[in-house]
């Protein structure tokens, strides 16, 4: 290898470590990607002080890391796109409890009842769908609906997705095993188109493959952001309806980090008003913390009425929907 | 050895661990029959694209190589830059554009039938993967003296009996080790196979990582479905001999005048190459001008803020040099060992690089999170620095350096060997004056393998990189996670531009200079 070659590593090699001093700073491993939260994680650290790491990545594959560190985890905080991460977490006794102040400022149907998470924002399942193809007058107000005529074979699902996953674990505590498991072995016999993901069915759907699909609301949001002209629309099911379920980003700390202290300011920044409003505008998500207000055009809050949903209150929790998912032959 | 053998097992060593603490739930899922159905479309996967892509590689290496064909060169990089598309990015920009309602719909009028399925996976893999043997095999025909096609050539045989009773035996050893890398690349690729919803066994995996038992159960069989493959590779490519005959090594280029087929070849690559880049990258390029058009206001985006680019670029760079040097000069070694004196050691060293390459990234990351966490306070200092994730790509892409290797070290002629040891040059002597020279074609084009399979590696990069480390691949990531489609798109193209450099002033213009 050339002369030249080994200096421009080095070169690069400088370029990359050069960039770390200061205090110890606060290490924050996120499954919400930096696109949505890096902005405010910037804004807690110029309002304290305090410098932060973030490690972005998926949920899961986080949580599966912070269990293979063990006690020795430079993890500080956990930031989940979806609870079932995070209850993976707790099931192993990694989580710390809360204090009480800082869990009061989230109602309590959007914390954890042992206190090891809060909620800071929520996605609602939605169904969207192709305002090109589908009359509205078809549309379901159940998600149960779904399985039967008219809308049988024409509504996509994600299964290997973690909210669709939260979405079925919470249909077995709020409904009972037995019509978690019809609901999946209906989408099996009326073969229910799957796909990847929530992106995969938003773009499909905008796109005329499939007309409508199951999914979180934000997704749409986006889409319609970067192209205007696409026909895909949101439809709320009723608001008591399981398939209307609001699914909270939860935010705990890990048991046995040495930055106690700054881990709770995090967490009771992310739930301030100036945090909260950024996620009500900027991601179009609701904000979760008592007071806060809804954006513009999102729906408020108190009119989704789905009975207060859990995992970690649920016997098996995630581990018992991944294998009735497998065992209904749902996959995709 | 035994240190790099230990190091390249420890992917394997903690999913036993795993199984073993797991106990009879891990024996469940692997006896559980539902699971059968998946393991098998891998398997057909994995053969279809080793098959198609030994075909397409292979057929453009020699039209590269061994033709007059015009701006070889020029065609030499477009057809290795396929490789750096992330395989669910070249999913997703071709389904995209082909889809009813896609682009093609929208712009052309045609209304193409769903992309999905075993063919579509087949087909776009083999699109998005076939540079493992175009790169291989390009290198070894580079390095063929031209005297023995030349004396075939006198005594009148055509072109194709010439390449089928010449030249095809000399690259056989090449195809068939670029063929079990993209084997492997297939049957452990997550995204592609379920954008294109056709279940395989890494979407098991994938859909119940948070169920330990059962994920590590199907890693485990996806780690021995590797090792089968990789030494029934061994046991072929041994069989064949493969050395080079002696020969006039100044006179290499000797290339078939194609005449009027001259447009057709230019044709026929320009199809593959649009199919496999130009495609995807139109896609990219109209979202990328979409977000530009629309003006995206975010603060955060590389539209608004092109310097946040200089980041990740340099990251890409630093961790994709650094990764192919040392994949190189790791896999040299186990190359000379294995194919010299067949030593045992190597050869279970040679069979676990390989298992590397087919666990996904997420377990090697795992695995070493595991070990050196619970290491001595010194192993334990490494963790998520540069070093150790260098390590990690070594260890999952060690298979394509090494690969490479062999195939350069098989070909070594004896006889040139025998005269520099009879001229009295020393092992070290003979090695830097006489070998490497001879093998750099193909140990370039090795680390080539390695430098864009590392700009495009996701989950070790994401779970390992020193704090503050940024790379091109996570950013194209996270960008698409979230449909920041224009983000995305602008990102996926600076990846291919660094890589097209980087292949160019590295691997390609080098192995030139050299042949």
């Amino acid at each position: 290898m050339s002369r030249a070659l080994l200096s421009v590593l080095a070169l690069l090699l400088l370029a990359a470590v050069g960039c770390s001093s200061g205090p110890e700073p606060i290490t924050i491993y996120s499954g919400r990607g930096s696109s949505l939260v890096g902005p405010v994680l910037e804004d807690f650290a110029e309002a304290t002080g305090i410098s932060v790491n973030v490690r972005y990545g998926d949920s899961a594959e986080l949580a599966l890391l912070i269990e293979q560190e063990g006690d020795r985890s430079p993890a500080d905080v956990f930031y989940s796109q979806s609870p079932g991460a995070t209850g993976h977490l707790a099931g192993l006794d990694r989580l710390a409890v809360l204090p009480q102040e800082t869990l009061d400022l989230v109602d309590d149907r959007f914390r954890n009842g042992d206190g090891l998470w809060v909620g800071v924002s929520g996605r609602q399942r939605v169904l969207v769908y192709n305002a090109d193809l589908v009359e509205e007058a078809d549309l379901p107000s159940s998600v149960f609906e779904v399985l039967d005529p008219p809308l049988a074979g024409r509504v996509a699902v994600a299964p290997n997705n973690g909210s669709f996953q939260d979405f079925i674990t919470a249909m077995r505590q709020v409904e009972g095993e037995d019509v978690a498991r019809d609901f999946l072995e209906g989408l099996v016999a009326t073969d229910a188109p799957t796909y990847a993901n929530n992106n995969a069915i938003v773009e499909a759907v905008g796109r005329g493959e499939v007309e409508m699909g199951l999914v979180n609301h934000y997704y749409n949001h986006r889409f319609l952001a970067e192209d205007p002209d696409l026909p895909s629309r949101n439809h709320r099911l009723d608001g008591d309806d399981i398939g209307a379920l609001l699914i909270a980003a939860p935010i705990s700390v890990l048991e046995g980090t040495d930055q106690p202290e700054a881990a709770r300011m995090l967490v009771e920044f992310l739930l301030s008003a100036e945090a909260q409003e950024y996620f009500a505008t900027e991601t179009f998500e609701y904000p979760l913390a008592r007071g806060a207000v809804a954006a513009e055009g999102v729906p408020p809050l108190d009119t989704i009425d789905v009975p207060p949903f859990d995992i970690d209150q649920l016997g098996g929790g995630l581990d018992a929907t991944l294998e009735l998912i497998r065992s209904s032959g749902l996959a995709g | 050895m035994a240190l790099l053998a230990v190091l390249f097992a420890l992917p394997l060593l903690f999913l036993v661990q795993q199984a073993v603490s797991f106990g009879q739930p891990v024996w469940d899922a692997v006896a559980d029959p539902a699971n059968l159905a998946p393991a098998l479309r891998s398997l057909a996967l994995g053969v279809g694209v080793a098959l198609g892509t030994a075909v397409l590689g292979t057929a453009c290496a020699w039209m590269v190589t061994r033709t007059d064909v015009p701006a070889a060169r020029l065609w030499a990089v477009l057809l290795s830059l396929p490789l750096v598309l992330p395989s669910y990015i070249g999913a997703f920009t071709i389904q995209a554009a082909l889809a009813p309602g896609g682009l093609t719909d929208e712009v052309v009028g045609v209304s193409l039938p769903a992309v999905e399925g075993y063919w579509a996976a087949t087909v776009i893999l083999t699109l998005l993967t076939y540079p493992y043997v175009f790169l291989l095999v390009a290198a070894r025909l580079r390095q063929l003296p031209a005297n023995l096609e030349e004396s075939a050539r006198l005594l009148g045989h055509s072109p194709g009996v010439i390449f089928r009773r010449v030249v095809l035996p000399q690259i056989a050893p090449a195809i068939l080790a670029g063929a079990l890398l993209v084997f492997l690349y297939a049957v452990s690729d997550f995204g592609l196979p379920q954008l294109l919803r056709y279940d395989t066994l890494t979407r098991v995996i994938f859909a119940n990582l948070l169920d330990r038992p059962v994920s590590t159960a199907l890693a485990l069989q996806l780690g021995v479905l590797a090792l089968l493959t990789a030494s029934l590779e061994r046991g072929a490519a041994g069989r064949l001999r493969t050395e080079t005959r002696v020969g006039d090594r100044g006179r290499v280029g000797l290339r078939w005048p194609l005449g009027r087929r001259r447009p057709l070849a230019v044709l026929g690559l320009g199809a593959v190459v649009v199919a496999a880049l130009v495609g995807p990258m139109t896609v990219l390029v109209y979202w990328a001008g979409r977000g530009l058009v629309s003006s995206t206001s975010r603060a955060s985006s590389v539209l608004a803020d092109p310097g946040q680019l200089l980041a990740p670029v340099l990251g890409s760079a630093t961790g994709g040099l650094l990764a192919a040097a040392a994949a190189t000069v790791v896999g040299l070694p186990i190359a000379f060992l294995t194919v010299r004196h067949r030593g045992r050691a190597a050869e279970v060293a040679s069979g676990l690089v390989v298992t590397g390459f087919a666990l996904p990234g997420l377990i090697i990351a795992l695995s070493l999170s595991f070990f050196v966490l619970r290491g001595p306070a010194v192993v334990a200092g490494l963790y998520q620095t540069l070093p150790l994730l260098v390590l990690a790509y070594v260890i999952h892409f060690g298979a394509q350096s090494l690969r490479a290797s062999q195939v350069a070290v098989q070909a070594l002629p004896t006889a040139v060997i025998d005269a520099a040891r009879t001229l009295g040059a020393g092992r070290l002597r003979r090695l830097v004056r006489v070998e490497l020279p001879m093998m750099a074609p193909s140990v370039l084009a090795g680390g080539g393998l390695v430098l864009l399979s590392t700009l495009k590696e996701l989950p070790a990069t994401l779970l390992l990189s020193p704090p503050g480390f940024r790379a091109l691949s996570t950013e194209v990531w996270a960008a698409t996670n979230d449909a920041f489609w224009a983000d995305a798109s602008v990102l996926a193209l600076i990846l291919v531009l660094l890589s097209g450099v980087l292949t160019w002033l590295l691997v390609l213009r080098r192995a030139d200079a050299l042949a």
